[in-house]
């Protein structure tokens, strides 16, 4: 009971952070509130027993793309535009695919429901069986860096390319700032 | 449609409405940077879907505590939640880091070419450079292109 209490207030304040995010203008006032939605996301975290997630979420979502954002906002702009046209049409398609998917959900288990498909089918056999296999006490690090080690390998690939196309995008960004300021010098 | 149903659907229905905010935040905001935002706000809400998936009532955290000398004893009455939607979702954050960064590097080269983020006058200068392309070649091939 207490966790659904704490689910409810949780829900509460990221969803009012989530709508505060759609009327603000200042760019600074909008990165700083989705890393406040992150850091209560990790809070959800906790309470849906995903520990490992949570800390993630707060070094990752909450630290590094927040450091990411700002940095981004320091070279392009502070503030967003105001809109101009009317809302009607991209809320008729939010409503449209919400609906959708709440009837998505209408046959999916109960949640925390312990004899739901997802509970009973491999889940039991890497709880029973990791700690003989890889005597790891942490079942999702015995998972993901062993069991599903090559997972985490291509995740290191994605991150690596990624890092490859920023760098390409970025590179001699200062070289052509100046070269634009002796131009205009002349 | 009882009690029971309502009690255990409601927490993917709150998902789906933050999913929804972020979703509406990517395509009403002009904002290039707003936009990165509300892709990060529905992303974080298709994870806690996930995990609330593998949540099991009364469960706790799969990990196996040990004792001092640090051996393990495993009590068969605690109930472990579902590992697996974890091990999918940690490798998905750090994922959805590394598109973030790609999206915000372009986000900095469209302002260094065109000098806005806002989308609707990115498309005012993309029409203007069509229509000067448009006449050129036009003139070219001798009449109106």
């Amino acid at each position: 009971m207490t966790e659904t209490i704490i689910n409810f207030i949780l829900f509460a304040m990221l969803i009012s952070t989530a709508f505060a995010i759609v009327r603000m203008t200042s760019l600074f006032a909008v990165i700083m509130l989705a890393s406040v939605f992150s850091l209560l996301t990790a809070l959800l975290f906790v309470t849906l027993d995903a520990v490992d997630v949570a800390f993630t979420e707060a070094a990752v979502g909450a630290g590094i793309s927040t450091v990411l954002m700002l940095g981004t906002m320091a070279l392009t702009a502070r503030h967003a535009k105001p809109q101009t046209q009317s809302n009607a049409i991209p809320f008729l398609v939010v409503c449209v695919t919400g609906a959708a998917l709440i009837y998505g959900t209408m046959d999916m288990p109960n949640f925390g429901d312990p004899n739901a498909p997802a509970q009973v089918h491999v889940a039991p056999e890497y709880l029973e069986r990791s700690i003989e296999e890889i005597d790891v006490p942490n079942v999702v690090t015995a998972i993901l860096a062993s069991y599903r080690g090559y997972d985490t390998l291509g995740e290191t690939a994605v991150v690596f390319a990624a890092g490859i196309g920023v760098l390409l995008l970025l590179s001699g960004l200062a070289r052509r700032r100046k070269e634009d300021e002796e131009e205009g010098d002349i | 449609m009882d009690w029971d149903f309502i009690a255990g659907h409601v927490n993917y229905w709150m998902f789906i409405v933050l999913m929804m905010t972020g979703l509406y935040i990517v395509v009403s905001s002009g904002n290039l940077v707003k936009k990165i935002v509300g892709l990060n706000i529905f992303q974080v809400a298709v994870f806690m879907l996930y995990i609330s998936i593998g949540k099991i009532t009364g469960g706790t955290a799969p990990i196996f505590p040990s004792d001092r000398q640090g051996h393990l004893e495993i009590d068969p009455t605690i109930v472990y939640s579902n590992p697996l939607p974890h091990v999918l979702i940690l490798t998905a954050i750090v994922v959805g880091v590394a598109t973030t960064s790609l999206g915000l590097a372009l986000i900095i080269r469209i302002r260094e070419e065109f000098d806005t983020i806002e989308s609707d006058d990115l498309v005012k200068i993309e029409q203007q450079l069509t229509s000067a392309d448009n006449k050129e070649h036009g003139e070219a091939m001798g009449g109106m292109a």
